[in-house]
C-alpha cells in the first residue's frame, strides 16, 4: 500500500446521499479479475448524462472527492475503491461512510475523512463556486484545509500509522503469528471444518 | 455487567489484544465466491503465502452462473474466466469448491447453512456483505473486503475495532400476513440505511423467538442494509433442532459439547447494549419499498410518498431522485404500481419455505399476461427439496420458470437481468439504480407478496387475491 501523508487537489462534489457501490462500480465490471482499469466504469450510469459533474471539463483532474452523506452502503466489493483510485481520486470526505467501504478505503490508501455535514457543505459550497478551489487532507495533522475552512477530522491513531507508513495489514499480523498457533492450540473439538465428510 | 451475545462471541475470538490497537480475531469460517476472491489469491501468489487453514475455507460459485443450460458452456467470456479463475485458485491452493453442476453448489450464504458448517458461536467472513444471514445462528457474521479476503487466508485473523450493540427488539405477534421480509424492510425504513451503521444488530423478543430459522436468516440477511455489519440472533432449541444431523454439525460427544456451549450464548439480563429499537409486531403489515434504497419502504396499503413531506433536505432530495429514476409519482397508491417481472430468489429468499410460500399462492393460478415470474432456488439442493415436493411443476403449470440454484436476477452478474424501464417485484434484497440491470426498477417484497403481484399483474398481497381472479384449472 501507498503511504498517504497530505494531499492537495481538486475537488469533485457529489450532492448525493447513499451513493451505494452498485453506483460507485456497476456489478457487471466486477467480473475481473484485476485490481485496475475500473476507472472507465466509475459511476458508469452517471456519467451517461453530461451535465453528471464528473462529466464538466472544470473537474478533470480533481483528486478529492466531497460526497453526501452514508457513501459506499451497499455491497462489501472492494472494487469501488479501485475504481475510485484508478480514477485518479486520492481522498473522500463525507459525514458518514458505510463500514465495509471505509475499512476497505483505508487499507488501500484511499483516505476517507469523516467531517460534519455543515463543513462538508461548506466545503462542497466552496468547490461549486470556485472549481479551481484546492482541498488540502492532512493526516500527519489530522485537518482538512481550504479557503476559510479549516476542520479537524478523526482516525484511530492504529489506523493512522499503517496509512501514514503504508503498511501491510498481513506482515503487521504474521509478527503475532505464535498468538495464532496457540490459539488454534486450544480451539473446542466440535468447531465446523470444511472437509469433505 | 452481564455481556451481550455479539461481546461473547467476540471475546472467545480474541487472538491478541493489545492497548492500541484492533483486537485480532480468529475466524471459524471463510466462504469464497469468483467475485471477491480472484485478487485475494494472487495477493498470496505475489508474496509466496498459502491458505493457513484449508479446513475453514471452503468456495462455491454463484453470482456470475447462468440459471439456465448449465451444462453448456458459459456463454459470456468475462463470467466463465472469472469462474475458471476460481476453479483454478481453489485447485492451485487446495481449497474445497463447489461449482456449478455439484449438488452442494449454490449462493454462499445458503449452502454454509444447510452443510451445517454454520454454527452459533463462530465467526464467519466472505467477501460478499450479505454474509450477515449467518448471524441467524448465533454466529458473529460480516461482510469483508478482499483486502481482508487475502488476510484471513493467510493468517485465519482479522485485526478489528469492536462495533458498538444495538438490540433491536420486536415484542407480540405477527399478524398472520406478515412475514419476516416485511419485518426487515419495517426495521429498515425505521432506522435508516445508516442506522445501524457501527453497530452489531441484536434481534430479540417473543415474535424473533418464534421465527424459522430460514426467516431468521432472512432478517440477518438484511442487517447490512440497515447500515449494520451484522446482525445476531441467539441461538435456542430452533437452532439446535435446524442443525442436528446436518453433514458438519457435531456428532456424538462433540454435539453434547457444543450444545452445552450454545447455550450459553444469549446476553445477560443485565447486559447493556449501546442502543436500543423496540418495535411492535402487531403493527406490522405487508411491506413493500418504492426507492432506490432499502430505507424507502412504506406498507403496502400505503401510496408514494411526497417528496416534499421530508423535513431532512438530503433525505428529500433522495426521495425526488428516486422518484424520478422509479417512475412513480407521489400520492400514487403503491398497490396500483404494475410490474413486468417477478423475481422468487436470492439469498434472502431462496430457501424452501420461501418457495413453499410462494407456491402455494400461484397453485392453481395463473401469471397475469405480461408478467415474467422467475423462480431461483438458493442452491442446488433446495432446487432438488422443491422438486421432490412437486414445488417445479405447480410454478410451471402457473406459468413461471424454474430455473438451476445462483444468485441470478439479484444482481446483473449473469444473464437473468432487467432490460432498461422494466419494472420488477423482487425478495432480494437490494432495490439500488441498475442493481438487476441498468435502468430496472426494483420493489423490494416477501415471497408472499411476489407471488400475488405475479398473479394480480400490480403489487399485492395474497388478501387481495379473489377466488375468481384464479384458482382456474391448469391449462385453461
Amino acid at each position: 500500500m501507498e503511504a498517504f501523508t497530505a494531499h492537495t487537489g481538486r475537488a469533485v462534489p457529489l450532492r448525493r446521499s447513499n451513493v451505494d457501490t452498485d453506483q460507485i462500480i456497476p456489478a457487471h465490471w466486477l467480473k475481473k479479475v484485476t485490481r485496475d482499469g475500473f476507472e472507465d466504469g466509475l459511476f458508469e450510469a452517471w456519467r451517461k448524462d453530461p451535465e453528471f459533474v464528473l462529466n464538466k471539463a472544470e473537474r478533470e483532474g480533481a483528486t478529492v472527492l466531497v460526497a453526501g452523506p452514508d457513501f459506499g452502503t451497499g455491497s462489501s466489493r472492494e472494487h469501488a475503491v479501485w475504481a475510485l483510485q484508478n480514477y485518479g481520486f486520492k481522498a473522500v470526505v463525507s459525514s458518514r461512510f458505510a463500514d465495509i467501504f471505509r475499512g476497505n478505503s483505508l487499507k488501500n490508501g484511499l483516505l476517507t475523512v469523516v467531517l460534519d455535514q455543515k463543513v462538508v457543505d461548506a466545503l462542497q459550497d466552496l468547490v461549486e463556486n470556485d472549481p479551481q478551489a484546492e482541498i488540502t487532507v492532512d493526516l500527519e495533522a489530522r485537518e482538512v484545509r481550504a479557503e476559510g475552512i479549516t476542520a479537524a477530522f478523526e482516525l484511530d491513531e492504529n489506523a493512522r500509522w499503517r496509512l501514514l507508513n503504508g503498511l501491510d495489514d498481513i506482515s503487521i499480523t504474521l509478527q503475532n503469528e505464535g498468538d495464532i498457533a496457540e490459539y488454534e492450540s486450544k480451539r473446542p473439538a466440535f468447531k465446523p471444518q470444511t472437509v469433505q465428510i | 455487567m452481564g455481556r451481550t451475545l455479539a461481546e461473547k462471541v467476540w471475546d472467545d475470538h480474541v487472538v491478541r489484544r493489545a492497548e492500541g490497537e484492533p483486537d485480532l480475531l480468529f475466524i471459524d469460517l471463510h466462504l469464497l465466491h469468483e467475485v471477491t476472491s480472484p485478487q485475494a489469491f494472487d495477493g498470496l501468489r505475489q508474496t509466496g503465502r498459502q491458505v493457513r487453514r484449508l479446513d475453514l475455507t471452503i468456495a462455491t460459485e454463484d453470482h456470475n452462473t447462468p440459471t439456465l443450460d448449465i451444462d453448456k458452456p458459459i456463454a459470456d467470456p468475462v463470467s466463465r474466466a472469472q469462474l475458471e479463475t476460481l476453479r483454478k485458485n481453489c485447485a492451485d491452493f487446495g481449497v474445497r469448491l463447489h461449482s456449478l453442476g455439484d449438488v452442494e453448489q449454490g449462493v454462499v450464504h445458503v449452502v454454509g447453512p444447510q452443510l451445517g458448517l454454520t454454527q452459533p458461536g463462530t465467526t464467519v467472513v466472505c467477501g460478499d456483505s450479505h454474509t450477515s444471514t449467518h448471524g441467524a445462528f448465533g454466529a458473529l457474521a460480516f461482510g469483508i473486503g478482499t483486502s481482508q479476503v487475502e488476510h484471513v487466508l493467510a493468517t485465519q485473523t482479522l485485526p478489528l475495532a469492536r462495533p458498538r450493540t444495538m438490540a433491536i427488539t420486536v415484542e407480540g405477534e405477527l399478524p398472520d400476513a406478515v412475514t419476516a421480509k416485511d419485518l426487515i424492510l419495517a426495521i429498515i425504513a425505521k432506522i435508516g440505511t445508516g442506522g445501524g451503521q457501527g453497530y452489531i444488530l441484536e434481534y430479540r423478543g417473543s415474535a424473533i423467538e418464534k421465527l424459522s430459522m430460514e426467516a431468521r436468516m432472512t432478517i440477518c440477511n438484511m442487517s447490512i442494509e440497515a447500515g449494520a455489519r451484522a446482525g445476531m440472533i441467539a441461538p435456542d432449541e430452533t437452532t439446535f433442532a435446524y442443525l442436528e444431523g446436518r453433514a458438519h454439525a457435531p456428532k456424538g460427544e462433540d454435539w453434547d459439547a457444543a450444545v452445552a456451549y450454545w447455550k450459553t450464548l444469549k446476553s445477560d439480563d443485565d447486559a447493556e447494549f449501546d442502543a436500543e429499537v423496540v418495535i411492535d409486531a402487531a403493527a406490522l403489515s405487508p411491506f413493500v419499498t418504492w426507492g432506490t434504497n432499502p430505507g424507502q419502504g412504506s406498507p403496502l396499503s400505503a401510496q408514494v410518498p411526497d417528496p416534499a413531506s421530508y423535513e431532512d433536505a438530503s433525505e428529500r432530495l433522495a426521495a425526488e431522485k428516486a422518484l424520478e429514476y422509479m417512475g412513480l409519482t407521489a400520492g400514487q397508491p403503491l398497490r396500483d404500481i404494475k410490474v413486468d417481472t417477478v423475481f422468487v430468489g436470492s439469498c434472502t429468499n431462496g430457501r424452501i419455505e420461501d418457495l413453499r410460500a410462494a407456491a402455494e399462492i400461484v397453485g392453481g393460478r395463473k401469471v397475469a399476461d405480461g408478467v415474467r415470474m422467475l423462480v431461483v432456488p438458493g442452491s442446488a439442493r433446495v432446487g432438488l427439496q422443491a422438486v421432490s415436493e412437486g414445488l417445479d411443476k405447480v410454478f410451471k403449470e402457473a406459468g413461471a420458470e424454474w430455473r438451476h440454484a445462483g444468485c441470478s436476477m439479484c444482481l446483473g452478474m449473469n444473464p437473468d437481468q432487467l432490460a432498461p424501464g422494466e419494472r420488477s417485484a423482487s425478495t432480494s434484497n437490494r432495490n439500488f439504480e441498475g442493481r438487476q440491470g441498468k435502468g430496472g426498477r426494483t420493489h423490494l417484497v416477501s415471497p408472499q407478496v411476489a407471488a400475488a403481484t405475479a398473479v394480480l399483474g400490480h403489487l399485492a398481497s395474497p388478501a387481495d387475491l379473489s377466488d375468481t381472479d384464479a384458482r382456474t384449472p391448469a391449462g385453461v
